[in-house]
């Protein structure tokens, strides 16, 4: 099984070899969604210095225990409160503090800046998920096959990748089975949930259409799987530019530039 | 055959735009906030636009209960008198010092009785006790109740002309900020003079602050002095959030 899986892929690598390179549309959204996610990456890290501290739930502050405390900017040392006074009479009350610091905070244009490549991401990212389904690119190469998902090839897969033993690329979509599975999880799993865990944050959308936050557990949680996300699509990124190298940097890059050899 | 493909692929990518375009223009015919040429403000705007558009304009943010309260750090300002601050409000300070007996805020504008309220006056209004969510832009959030008169309540009273479009809001603290009709008109956008059942904390914004709940909390201003009612958007200058940097709209 794994031979004739091999085979059928040696022969569509070299069917496809002339024809190799990424076709337009696929070139032109892979840069716009890398430059939105990179742009996004950089404000989002910049947002979460503002407040470096993840929840789960509806609410989470400083004057509330966090679930994880990241060490970055100065406010992760969240001290500095003063005039703590219980709301209600019992030993149990929640509390109100005045911050007596200032903070680091460049949400100011860190925002924006977010939400404007945010729109890049949504419109290029819908347009291309629309014309991956009709023009059967999805279909073609980034499902895997059926007789593709058996576990022995997948540890085959593995062991090669373990050894750094890497297919030497094509430059164009001819992915393999590991490949494929991971571009498969970026595009349909991560993206999707990172948009929406983003927009489930917004307090417009959620009066709007409640359901979003509720199903992501509330704002806090929604914020942290939104956090989540972003590491999951880094180590993606890392991986990714890891294999472009290891593949043959050069061509891979012409495939996703200028196209293959022979396009006009 | 192929250019044919790309033709028609084209021809839907741009009919689907223009369509999306002319809707968001129908749905927002009258004038959007200025966008000063900058980039940031373009999408701000844009997301403003999609927002009008797309959700349901008359949904309520969610309302908890009494349980949910939770911690809630006062942030910025936290007394416009400190003597610690650059410019402290003198004025502020012999309001404080009378509990807010001679606080009034007073209405102007484009409204038919312009006029200023106390607190008494404003507590006699009929009142809305609601238990929501403040988000700030920081990314904390904290659940409090507040009590105080629907907004819309206070610009009935005053009589708001047809041309009016935005409300402007003064501090004490010197923010200047609006909101556009939909939100002044919320049912949940209210003065709030009450906090967890308690009148509404020095640091939280006493006597009376706005809520805007289908926004960051940064809309919700404290410390209230002066409402405006005017026809232009007005960014509230040198004191408002644009000029320092900060995004007009902010519902996301």
């Amino acid at each position: 099984m794994a031979q004739v899986v091999q085979a059928n892929l040696h022969s569509s690598t070299k069917a496809d070899s002339r024809t190799s390179g990424h076709t337009r549309w696929v070139r032109v959204s892979h840069w716009i969604i890398t430059a939105s996610f990179l742009t996004l990456a950089f404000t989002g890290v910049v947002i979460l210095m503002a407040h470096p501290r993840l929840y789960w739930g509806d609410v989470g502050n400083d004057l509330t225990p966090a679930l994880i405390e990241l060490p970055i900017s100065r406010n992760y040392k969240h001290g500095g409160w003063d005039k703590v006074e219980s709301f209600f009479q019992d030993a149990a009350s929640p509390v109100s503090a005045n911050r007596t610091y200032d903070i680091f905070n460049k949400n100011g244009w860190g925002r924006s800046l977010h939400f404007l490549a945010a729109w890049f991401l949504f419109a290029v990212g819908a347009i291309y998920l629309l014309t991956g389904v009709f023009t059967g690119h999805f279909r073609r190469h980034i499902v895997p096959r059926s007789s593709e998902l058996e576990p022995r090839l997948f540890l085959q897969d593995f062991r090669n990748h373990l050894r750094m033993k890497i297919r030497a690329s094509t430059g164009g979509p001819q992915y393999g089975l590991i490949q494929k599975c991971s571009y498969f999880a970026v595009v349909f799993l991560a993206l999707p949930l990172i948009v929406l865990s983003g927009l489930a944050m917004s307090p417009a959308i959620s009066a709007g259409y409640p359901i979003l936050q509720r199903t992501f557990g509330g704002f806090q949680s929604a914020r942290t799987i939104h956090f989540f996300a972003f590491v999951a699509l880094i180590v993606f990124l890392l991986v990714h530019v890891a294999m472009i190298i290891k593949s043959g940097f050069k061509r891979q890059m012409r495939g996703m530039t200028i196209g293959g050899r022979h396009e006009k | 055959m192929k250019n044919d493909a790309l033709i028609t692929r084209r021809q839907i990518l741009i009919g689907g735009l223009t369509t999306a375009g002319g809707l968001m223009l129908s749905g927002c015919s009258k004038q959007l906030p200025p966008t000063y040429g900058n980039i940031l403000r373009m999408a701000d705007t844009f997301t403003y636009a999609a927002h009008q558009v797309l959700l349901p304009g008359e949904s309520l943010a969610k309302e908890y209960s009494h349980k949910d309260i939770s911690s809630f750090p006062a942030t910025g300002t936290t007394n416009p008198c400190d003597p610690n601050l650059r410019k402290p409000n003198e004025t502020y300070a012999q309001l404080l010092k009378g509990n807010f007996a001679d606080w009034r805020l007073s209405i102007e504008g484009l409204v038919a009785r312009p006029g200023s309220y106390s607190l008494a006056d404003l507590k006699r209004l009929p009142s809305r006790t609601q238990i929501t969510k403040h988000v700030c832009e920081e990314g904390w959030s904290a659940i409090g109740e507040w009590t105080g008169v629907p907004l819309s309540r206070v610009l009935d009273a005053a009589g708001i002309l047809p041309s009016a479009r935005f409300v402007v809001f003064y501090s004490y603290d010197e923010w200047a900020d609006c909101i556009d009709m939909f939100d002044a008109l919320h049912p949940q956008t209210i003065l709030a003079y009450g906090m967890n059942g308690r009148d509404l904390p020095l640091p939280h914004g006493a006597p009376v602050r706005l809520r805007v709940e289908r926004q960051l909390g940064y809309k919700s201003m404290k410390y209230l002095e002066r409402i405006v009612v005017k026809e232009e958007f007005d960014d509230g200058g040198k004191n408002g959030n644009i000029q320092n940097g900060w995004a007009w709209y902010v519902g996301i």
